[in-house]
């Protein structure tokens, strides 16, 4: 079809039809057989949890070969770091993962303070304590959500949100927001809590422990769940080495690391709480990693809470535009995905030369491919809701 | 006037039947959905919908005004006739199959020998137009919910008959009416006193060929979209919508008749135990789909050919044994 | 074997029966969800756009500096402000001879100079990410978050706040 200055405008449509695809799709080598369909789990797709693209080429219902798409979502994170001053870039931590945001801006924000050699007022400590802690009872609860919706229950989400209105409800009152958190300064926190804070908090830890009772007899004790979980993605201890999977995915297999042990940073090593492991290195193993993972964290916030001193909430002698000497350093925090990373050099200005952050749900993810051959689709979506990824982090 | 006078008076009562059980089918339909919505909106602790009329009651009229209104149109390289015949085959079976069902003492639009047969063949029409409306979309996702759906259909047709045979050898015909009149007026006189098992089957082959939760892979929302019917828009999806709808009634009612009674009650037997029935049953399906996940493909085949099919045989044996006995 | 997969199966019966169990009391249990427009949820402390702090003598001014530390350290660029110019002092007429003496006028105390005072204050609302950081490094506490979250416009420049205007009016309002 040509258009009045006889320009072609349409092609034909066999030249259409075998254009398809884009860069990704035509470059994807599959196996050799020849009676496979290539399937793109797509960028909007109702279970990958945000713009991730799986290619996969399945035979009926089993996957042959799996590969990730990522970049759907790069915000250039890094590179505005090199740009933003140190105090200025808190508010994008609060971005890059927004479920558990409060450990990002934690990573950050200690990266810096270890820069700088500030010191952090004890009960700047404790609070930092008490909010990263809710804020990763939140996370798992909106994953454990969201993992049951992927599965095919709609309740159990609805029940999840419930208590996390009550967390988001806690948290805006001294934070002011209620999904992006930028709290945490450098030499403290931005704003004191008060008495009603702590009584709300309290309350809440008591109510989320019935509430846990609940979710076991809806969900971790019912008979489908747990035939759609056990035995599903095995991730042996070796394949998590290897791609250094950290957070839940590597104690469901067995290893019993956790960055608030292994590399304790603020005051975790005051608090009496244990890391859970469960060595079946299934789907059901992380899944029970991350339902006790939220009972010890009830544990530290109880104690944190017992503990609390009196005492400024930020240290007023802090620079608030600092200008470090040439210098790298990293901070690494446990986030509800695994061990968040920042790696901060600076060269002597205002801004650091170089910001890396070490994503957690990257390194998790990398194993997917492997793990997920030859398995069937419905067992990749729950390969893919145990590993909890947040492709935002991913991409960052 | 002279012509009418040479339509057998039976095809007259059919037409006329059929056209009370397309607006008996619509208005299930209705009802359904809201209260599919309503109830799954109270067991998760919110209002359900709200906004449209009091409390909500009108939003199917919405709904179905939304749909109708939604432009028509066939996806490229999707087959003409097939893509537009599959709602088709869908919701026929669905409407034909109520002639039979005997609502009441003396609401039955016809009474036959074979009505039993009927029912079961015409449900399995349904199988055809999910093959051929996941074929036709040119869809990779709907050929999988297709495929998925098929297998899932015809697996459990089988422990669907097995477990509806003890009861037929029980009272020795296919005639729905003396089914349900065969049975005494209290719960104890039931026939699923005498066959509980058979009961349980065949509620879950029920939910297994209507597609519900915990057996709704093929329409598998989190997963393939949509399954079979992702392409589809507008009235062709609100026909694919009321045909499952219609076949959960078509169920229920089949359980009321063969199982509980039928129209037959306590104080008044009338068409109102049977309607009230039929809706704890239904009642008990919404129930059930929002409460469990649901089940992986291979598990779903594997409960119908490793526990629903031998406990259904074992079942029928078992009945055969007693009544030669 | 056929022993443990059956009772295996009866287990996984009965934890579905619990299963139901559990949604049916939820199910005659109230609903937990704010019922929007017709109530509001909590808002305490949320944070929307910035506004001045008004001083307490003149609620109409603002106990900003025009030091610039918000505009500098805001990572978004939204804040625009502009300081008053200071007034050009009047050339002294010559009344210096008024009978004072040398000593005298030289023991007056210099004329005041005016406080620094900003002359315009715009918020780009559209840009402000509401972090903080430039409520927490004004050194006198000029801005703090108001707590209008329910905002709505029809176009992106109703988003662009005049916050010297806003203290004006709320200042008026206040006096009503």
């Amino acid at each position: 079809m040509r258009n009045r200055n006889g320009t072609r405008i349409t092609m034909d449509l066999d030249r259409r039809l075998q254009t398809h695809g884009d860069f990704y799709s035509q470059k994807f080598q599959t196996t050799e057989r020849e009676d496979t369909l290539v399937l793109n789990l797509g960028p909007q797709h109702p279970s990958t949890h945000g713009v991730l693209r799986i290619l996969l080429e399945i035979d009926g219902e089993y996957i042959l070969r799996a590969e990730p798409v990522l970049g759907y979502i790069h915000r250039m994170h890094e590179k505005i770091a090199e740009v933003m001053t140190y105090p200025q870039f808190a508010p994008y931590t609060g971005r890059i993962d927004y479920l558990h945001p409060l450990a990002w801006g934690w990573a950050h924000i200690g990266a810096v303070e270890r820069l700088m050699e500030v010191q952090v007022p004890e009960r700047a400590e404790y609070i930092r304590v008490i909010t990263c802690e809710l804020n990763r009872i939140s996370s798992h609860l909106l994953w454990w959500g969201a993992y049951i919706n992927d599965l095919g229950a709609f309740t159990p989400f609805f029940y999840a949100f419930d208590d996390r209105e009550i967390i988001s409800d806690i948290l805006q009152r001294i934070i002011g927001s209620r999904l992006t958190f930028s709290f945490y300064r450098i030499g403290g926190v931005a704003t004191d809590i008060d008495d009603r804070f702590v009584t709300e908090t309290r309350e809440f830890c008591n109510r989320m422990k019935e509430r846990l009772k609940m979710y076991k007899a809806l969900v971790t004790d019912n008979f489908i769940f747990r035939n759609r979980l056990e035995g599903i993605g095995v991730i042996p201890f070796e394949t998590c080495r290897k791609y250094g999977a950290t957070g839940p995915v590597l104690r469901g297999s067995g290893k019993a690391y956790d960055v608030r042990r292994a590399e304790p940073y603020s005051i975790y090593n005051r608090f009496d709480f244990e890391i859970p492991v469960y060595d079946t290195c299934d789907a059901m193993g992380r899944y029970l990693v991350r339902m006790d993972e939220i009972k010890e964290s009830i544990k530290i916030i109880e104690q944190a809470l017992d503990a609390l001193p009196e005492g400024e909430c930020i240290n007023r002698k802090a620079s608030k535009r600092p200008k470090p000497s040439p210098n790298d350093v990293y901070f690494a925090t446990e986030g509800g995905r695994g061990k968040i990373g920042a790696h901060l050099v600076s060269d002597g200005g205002r801004s650091p030369y170089r910001l890396k952050l070490r994503s957690p749900s990257f390194s998790n993810l990398s194993l997917f491919s492997e793990v997920a051959q030859g398995t069937l689709i419905a067992d990749a979506i729950s390969i893919l809701g145990s590993l909890d990824l947040v492709i935002p982090e991913i991409d960052r | 006037m002279m012509d009418l006078i040479f339509i057998p008076w039976q095809l007259f009562v059919i037409g006329v039947g059929l056209a009370a059980v397309m607006a008996f089918i619509g208005l299930n339909g209705l009802l359904l959905v809201y209260l599919d919505r309503k109830i799954g909106g109270f067991i998760q602790r919110r209002v359900g919908p709200y906004e449209v009329g009091p409390q909500g009651i009108l939003q199917p009229v919405a709904d179905g005004l939304k749909l109708l209104g939604k432009q028509v149109f066939t996806p490229r390289g999707a087959d003409p006739v097939l893509y537009w015949l599959a709602p088709m085959i869908s919701i026929t079976p669905a409407i034909v199959v109520f002639i039979a069902i005997p609502f009441g003492p003396r609401l039955q639009v016809i009474n036959t020998n074979v009505g039993l047969i009927l029912i079961l063949a015409f449900t399995g029409i349904n199988v055809l137009a999910l093959c051929l409306g996941g074929w036709a979309s040119q869809n990779k996702y709907a050929l999988l919910g297709a495929a998925r759906d098929i297998a899932q259909s015809v697996a459990y047709e089988i422990p669907l008959l097995l477990s509806v045979l003890p009861i037929i050898f029980m009272t020795g015909t296919f005639n729905l009416f003396d089914i349900a009149s065969g049975q005494g007026a209290w719960p104890w006189q039931w026939y699923i006193l005498y066959q509980p098992v058979a009961f349980l089957i065949f509620f879950v082959c029920i939910l297994a060929e209507t597609n519900r939760s915990p057996f709704d892979l093929p329409e598998g929302e989190s997963e393939l979209t949509a399954g079979f019917h992702t392409d589809y828009s507008g009235m062709a999806f609100a026909l694919f919508f009321l045909a499952e709808y219609a076949y959960m009634v078509i169920g229920s009612c089949l359980i009321a008749t063969i199982f509980l009674g039928g129209f037959q009650g306590p104080i008044l037997s009338g068409a109102w135990w049977f309607l009230a029935k039929v809706y704890i049953l239904l009642l008990i399906m919404i129930w059930i789909r929002w409460t469990f996940p649901r089940l992986r493909f291979d598990q779903l085949l594997n409960v119908c050919w490793k526990w629903m099919i031998p406990i259904a045989v074992v079942n029928l044996l078992v009945t055969l044994a007693v009544i030669s006995l | 074997m056929i022993t443990k997969t059956f009772s295996a199966t009866l287990r996984g019966l009965h934890s579905l029966l619990i299963g139901l169990g559990v949604t049916r009391n939820n199910l005659f249990r109230s609903s937990v969800t704010v019922h929007y427009p017709r109530e509001t949820a909590n808002l305490e402390g949320f944070r929307g756009p910035v506004e001045l702090v008004p001083t307490e003598e003149d609620p109409t001014k603002p106990k900003c500096t025009a030091c610039g530390n918000c505009i500098r350290i805001c990572p978004s660029d939204c804040l625009y402000m502009t300081a008053a110019k200071p007034k050009k002092k009047e050339p002294q007429e010559d009344t210096s001879f008024n009978g004072q003496t040398a000593e005298e006028s030289k023991t007056e105390k210099p004329a005041k100079k005016p406080k620094p005072e900003p002359q315009s204050f715009v918020l780009d609302f559209t840009y402000c990410s509401q972090c903080g950081l430039c409520v927490q490094h004004c050194p006198v506490g000029s801005l703090r978050f108001s707590n209008d979250v329910y905002l709505a416009g029809f176009s992106r420049e109703e988003f662009v706040f005049d916050l010297l205007a806003k203290l004006k009016s709320q200042a008026q309002q206040k006096e009503q």
